[in-house]
């Protein structure tokens, strides 16, 4: 994961500088581009969350958490999840990548990244209230319908609500498989075969395409983005539609009351040694 | 009157505890009436588990060969055609439930909440985000059902004791044929469960090595712990996935946990905030674990460990 822009940037450059000097670069034929790929369009959601690195404070009054000055990024099983769609296409097995977010027009600049990553175009359905799961699956489908892609992949969860829930949501209002907390992914034909990390070890399934795959940590290490990828980045389309436009029904949100610290672990003492530790633990009669 | 319909979680034909804390949380509404919805190709062994914990009013058995695997896609239209008459359906937040969950709330057409560590009211609930960094105490709305799941360790599972009716429902839905199982792999292993452990027994990075995490599963057997991992360790290949305690990984609480050789990424605090004593061991003074750990031990674990296990075996 991206520790921060500068260094992306740092990174872009010195690769950009190699990239001048090879002026003509040999094309490479991979017998990838031999076939048609298997599928068409990949749809991908980028949520615009707090930075991973960020020690998230909540507000004084208790509306909600800080987010005034606070760095911002992808939300990392996203990041993930924008990396596996442009492995396959790298591969040759799609042809095409979009990203989308839902939220204020600032999320232009995690779809911006997006494409910089190598994503092909990207959507904004603008709103300034944040959708609440359902919503934002519904949101999805009305994209589906527009864009027909095969294959929908998503981050496992988002780390600000920590829900989960968007991946399954749409699949279940879109009548398709889900295949969630996915490790690994392999696709042949109009089928996909899906390694899931469940809590007894690991579940693989194969699902029929078109479906939604939601990705874990140990998917892939999403790439660096290079310099020159964010000048590009600035050419490719960005649609932004506004979210009455798409005449979505808006669910019943589950109501935010009021947001708290959680209760602090008291700390503890230091022992000496084992000889202190073994005595402290019979104190306790945990041994 | 809340009505609760609560969604078993089992495999090989034994209840998952999971379950039993889902029971225990449920209780925790206001006159509330609990039933368990055992979805299974043989659900008999199960069902008569789910009878026998306290607080449960009725079992309802759906068996069908389709539910062998217990897929999301397959099981999520038959919970919804039980759903009609409840309140509320609850469901472990284990991959599990995470996974059937949400499905089972889309078809209903409602949000779910995820991850319910106190009961308010029957319509208000807190629930942990940002990692546990922020408690949220959320309200669901009024007269549509509500689609949960349930923080398991937030909860101790009922006592058995309970004598509920159990009948079968036969009911009419299509199983989708489009997501097929096709193999689960796991490692077969003789020591407690990591969710359900009393005592847990947990290693990073700084164990360097598969071979060194040796030092790890023994000193577990001695203490009769499960053994969990950072993500760190996992990724670094020592240990494999569904070790792996933390905000990404396993939820636990156990009685007694020991952190060896982890500094306390708060992504891995996260997932042992719960636990009743925690011990560390880590050679860095400043490492954060110490911030949260109630017995700390500053030091080698290449010494500490092996002096620990001879002292606890003698």
């Amino acid at each position: 994961m991206h520790s921060n822009l500068a260094l992306r940037l740092v990174h872009g450059n010195r690769v950009g500088h190699n990239m001048r000097r090879r002026r003509y670069p040999l094309p490479k034929i991979s017998e990838s581009r031999i076939r048609s790929p298997f599928v068409d369009k990949i749809l991908v959601g980028l949520k615009r969350v707090v930075d991973y690195n960020v020690r998230v404070r909540v507000k004084s009054d208790g509306s909600g958490v800080e987010t005034d000055g606070v760095k911002m990024s992808i939300n990392p099983f996203d990041e993930i999840a924008l990396e596996e769609a442009l492995r396959i296409k790298e591969r040759g097995d799609a042809s095409e990548v979009i990203v989308v977010s839902i939220g204020s027009s600032d999320a232009q600049q995690q779809l911006r990244t997006g494409l910089a990553m190598g994503a092909e175009r990207a959507i904004l359905v603008e709103t300034d209230e944040p959708a609440d799961p359902l919503t934002g699956a519904r949101i999805f489908k009305a994209l589906i319908d527009r864009e027909s892609p095969d294959l929908v992949i998503l981050g496992k969860q988002a780390i600000d609500d920590d829900n989960s829930q968007t991946g399954q949501m749409l699949a279940a209002i879109w009548g398709r498989p889900q295949a969630t907390f996915a490790s690994n992914l392999t696709i042949d034909g109009n089928k996909a075969t899906v390694t899931r990390e469940v809590d007894v070890g690991l579940e693989v399934i194969e699902i029929d395409l078109p479906g939604v795959v939601t990705v874990d940590l140990r998917m892939n290490e999403a790439r660096y983005v290079k310099l020159p990828d964010i000048m590009k980045a600035k050419k490719k389309p960005l649609e932004q539609i506004p979210l009455a436009k798409l005449g979505i029904e808006m669910a019943m949100g589950i109501h935010n009351v009021k947001f708290e610290p959680p209760m602090e672990r008291q700390k503890g003492e230091i022992v000496e040694d084992v000889a202190g530790l073994v005595a402290a633990l019979k104190d306790k009669g945990l041994i | 009157m809340s009505k609760i319909l609560i969604i078993a979680e089992h495999a090989h034909g034994v209840l998952n505890q999971s379950t039993a804390k889902c029971v225990a949380c449920a209780s925790e509404i206001p006159d509330a009436e609990i039933h368990v919805a055992v979805v299974a190709d043989n659900s008999e062994a199960v069902a008569a588990a789910a009878a026998g914990l306290a607080s449960v009013k009725s079992v309802i058995c759906v068996d069908n060969p389709a539910n062998e695997n217990q897929l999301a896609a397959v099981i999520a239209p038959q919970v919804v055609a039980l759903a009609d008459g409840y309140s509320h359906i609850f469901g472990p937040s284990t991959t599990f439930g995470r996974d059937l969950m949400p499905r089972v709330a889309a078809l209903l057409g409602v949000n779910q909440i995820s991850d319910i560590m106190e009961v308010i009211g029957s319509h208000s609930f807190k629930r942990p985000v940002y990692a546990g960094n922020a408690i949220v105490t959320v309200k669901a709305p009024a007269d549509i059902p509500v689609v949960a799941t349930v923080r398991a360790a937030s909860y101790r599972a009922v006592a058995a004791g309970g004598d509920a009716a159990t009948s079968s429902a036969s009911i009419d839905v299509e199983c989708p044929e489009h997501t097929r199982f096709i193999e689960l792999q796991t490692g077969k292993s003789d020591r407690p469960d990591l969710q359900t452990a009393a005592k847990v027994v947990a290693g990073g990075r700084a164990l360097g090595s598969k071979e060194n995490f040796e030092l790890i599963f023994k000193l577990a057997d001695t203490l009769g712990a499960g053994v969990g991992a950072t993500r760190a360790a996992v990724d670094a290949g020592y240990v494999p996935n569904e070790m792996q305690v933390g905000q990404t990984g396993k939820i636990i609480a156990p009685e007694l946990y020991f952190a060896i050789g982890i500094s306390g990424a708060i992504q891995h605090l996260t997932g042992i905030k719960d636990a009743g004593t925690i011990v560390a061991i880590n050679k860095d003074p400043d490492a954060p674990i110490f911030e949260v750990a109630d017995i700390g031990v500053v030091g080698d674990l290449f010494a500490i460990v092996p002096e620990l296990q001879a002292a606890l075996s003698g």
